[in-house]
């Protein structure tokens, strides 16, 4: 591990403690990996300098592997067990071969109806035009296939792309960028408010088959200009799928964005996620990501805060039950001094479900005056439900206000039994307990109708109709 | 209206109540003093149905019914209204939105129809004026960051919200100023009718200068020791409680 002054010298960020695996034990999926890497020449269509930079990312996922329980990062979430265990390797390299059968009838619950956006549509990872549309003006926003901005956008894309997401310590990152073809690229010029939302839809359709995905984002937000992002997971059919998704974002100065992340996949869903973004001066990041279900997600979001004035806001809420695991690891990365991170993570954990959070704060030694909290707030609704909390902040400026709280309980008899005595049933006030609970994050997503269709999922969920 | 016999309960194998007894008719109001811990606030729980204290012997009637039977979101149905001596805070709930739910639950266990939107919002407005509350406090998370004085108020404009046949005031004018507290009590009076009752939980006999009871129970160690009128309210608060209880 280099000094501190070296990683400030690099773009993207590096924890500081170095996490992976050791070469010489055994991995997981390691047939998997072995089986990703002889196909790799063939899965390519990148050529020049965009396949330099795949061809490295290769080359690091193959020192890296998948994690194993025993690289700290994720040991509590045995995702590359999980792996190994429902795919062969014949399937992964066969896996979203099948044709896409997917109609907007069968889509209609998921699709917004009502609102005017800019709605991508990916099934098994491929674009699938017939169930898009998009509105907004070329010069306000591009919005491109991942597969043809690589092209059609090539100085910006190759500038910005990998440039983020480190594949140095992250063998998910590190196979994505050498495997991914597929996902959006999106680039709001300089000084551009997009006033319609811009709404991806990455659906696995189990239908056919187990499904393999990677996915791969790269929104470069433009100086001054602001924009509404939104991603959702869905699954169809009864087979396991696999997504990893990474979602590069750099906000230049002045820009603010949201960016919303809602997985509400099947039982059998696997997911591993980065989100990385980088942000320049006096920009504003507003990010809230939205579990329902899933077997087994993992979801990365690392903030880097590379100049003065930066505001990052992180929200997060699952809400689990059954055997669900779901696993947020959050990293706001201070390096210049004068900015803000604000993050609220809160599980609702049901059934047998498990949650952890890992919620990193760095304040590198030039962040002074730096403000950075951090809350994680639970609540276990049975004695099987289990979270794994754990703030991790490290401080090297020495004039910074930082601040962290884990909470986890049950919910409040008082509060229960005074909604009672006004005459709200048990099953009413816990429903309305809980609500507001899950409220202090929901409320946060401002694209109403998807705000709409979570609350929706939400009463669903908490069998209770909330107006 | 509601009828106690030889109530007795206790919370962790503790005996709290041993043995109350009180009668009260519609239009009455009672006043229960007593110092702290003798088990005034617990009668109060008990009555609104806090399911913590069990019930070791005696019967509570409530218009003919088994009260004890019923669970606290039925008591509120059938018109028992409990203002709590310390109101909760609940974030994320505001005192419209669960208030809502409530009158509507109460009015569907009548037999009445819902109240629209409009309706709901236009009684809210009559009642705020009531206890003088201010429309803000309204939207906001239940009594979060709310003064003492704002609990307080917010309790009363619950009570005038669900019109409940016997309301229970557990120790109101605690952390009460005077202002404070002829608002809350004109607002309890304003909704007095031959029909309803209303319990007293008092500590000091201030309260009862402007909520002016029938009757006044002193309550010591688990049992109503002394009844009688206003007067006796006056009584304790000149000879303090040491009196009853050298008794």
């Amino acid at each position: 591990m280099g000094s501190i002054t070296d990683l400030l010298h690099k773009k993207y960020l590096i924890p500081m403690k170095q996490v992976i695996d050791k070469p010489s034990r055994k991995k997981p999926a390691e047939k998997l990996k072995e089986a990703l890497i002889s196909n790799f020449d063939q899965s390519q269509q990148a050529q020049g300098n965009l396949l330099t930079v795949k061809q490295n990312a290769l080359k690091q996922f193959e020192l890296l592997g998948f994690p194993s329980l025993k690289n700290e990062e994720y040991k509590y979430t045995p995702i590359a067990r999980a792996l190994e265990k429902s795919f062969t390797e014949e399937e992964i390299l066969t896996s979203n071969t099948t044709p896409i059968t997917l109609t907007a009838a069968q889509l209609k619950d998921i699709l917004p109806q009502k609102i005017e956006a800019n709605v991508l549509v990916f099934v098994n990872g491929r674009y699938t035009e017939s169930l898009s549309k998009l509105i907004s003006p070329k010069e306000e926003i591009v919005i491109e296939e991942f597969s043809k901005a690589c092209e059609t956008h090539a100085p910006l894309f190759e500038k910005h792309f990998a440039q983020y997401a480190s594949i140095e310590t992250d063998g998910f990152t590190a196979m994505n960028t050498a495997f991914a073809q597929q996902g959006v690229f999106i680039h709001v010029p300089k000084g551009k408010a997009v006033e319609k939302p811009v709404m991806l839809y990455f659906i696995s359709d189990t239908t056919h088959g187990k499904t393999f995905t990677n996915l791969r984002n790269l929104f470069v937000i433009g100086e001054n200009s602001q924009v509404k992002i939104s991603e959702s997971f869905y699954t169809f059919g009864k087979e396991i799928s696999y997504t990893n998704a990474v979602t590069e974002i750099m906000a230049d100065q002045q820009a603010i964005f949201s960016y919303y992340k809602i997985e509400s996949e099947s039982d059998l869903a696997l997911h591993t996620g980065t989100t990385q973004i980088y942000q320049k001066r006096n920009s504003i990041s507003n990010c809230t990501t939205v579990t329902l279900s899933g077997d087994i997600i993992r979801n990365n979001l690392n903030i880097s805060l590379d100049d003065e004035y930066c505001e990052a806001n992180m929200f997060g809420l699952s809400l689990l039950e059954g055997n669900h695991h779901v696993d947020n690891h959050t990293i706001a990365d201070h390096r210049k001094p004068r900015s803000l991170s604000n993050e609220l993570y809160k599980n609702v954990l049901d059934g047998s479900s498990k949650g952890v959070f890992n919620g990193k704060i760095y304040v590198r030694p030039d962040a002074q005056k730096t403000n950075a909290f951090q809350s994680n707030m639970n609540i276990l609704l049975t004695d099987e439900a289990s979270i794994k909390t754990k703030p991790q902040l490290e401080i090297w400026a020495d004039d910074v206000k930082c601040s962290h709280g884990a909470t986890t309980g049950q919910i409040d008899n008082e509060q229960l039994f005074y909604l009672r005595t006004r005459g709200l049933s048990e099953e009413d006030a816990r429903a309305l307990l809980l609500y507001a609970f899950a409220l202090e994050v929901l409320e946060n997503i401002k694209i109403k109708e998807l705000r709409e269709q979570l609350d929706k999922i939400v009463a669903a969920r908490l069998h209770k109709n909330f107006e | 209206m509601l009828i106690i016999k030889d109530l007795k309960a206790s919370i962790e194998g503790k005996e709290i109540l041993k043995g109350i007894n009180l009668t009260v008719k519609p239009g009455e109001i009672h006043a229960i003093m007593g110092p702290n811990g003798s088990g005034k606030s617990t009668l109060a729980s008990v009555l609104a149905g806090r399911e913590e204290y069990e019930i070791t012997s005696g019967s509570v009637e409530y218009l003919g019914n088994d009260l004890l039977a019923l669970s606290p979101e039925d008591r509120a149905r059938e018109g028992i209204f409990l203002a709590f001596q310390y109101p909760v805070e609940i974030p994320g709930v505001s005192t419209t939105n669960f208030l809502k739910t409530a009158i509507n639950e109460i009015r569907k266990h009548k037999g009445q129809d819902a109240l629209d939107a409009v309706s709901f919002l236009s009684l809210m407005k009559e009642k705020m004026k009531l206890v003088e509350i201010d429309q803000s406090l309204m939207s906001r998370s239940l009594n979060e960051n709310f003064s003492g004085g704002e609990k307080k108020r917010n309790e009363i404009f619950q009570m005038a919200m669900l019109e409940p046949k016997l309301s229970i005031l557990d120790e109101t004018d605690s952390g009460l100023d005077i202002d404070a507290l002829k608002v809350v009590s004109n607002g309890v009076n304003k909704l007095k009718t031959k029909e309803n009752a209303t319990i007293v939980v008092t500590h000091y006999q201030r309260l009862l200068n402007y909520i002016v009871p029938d009757f006044v129970h002193v309550l010591y160690n688990g049992k109503i020791v002394k009844s009688g009128t206003k007067e006796l309210a006056l009584e304790l608060e000149e000879k303090g409680y040491d009196w009853i209880k050298a008794a």
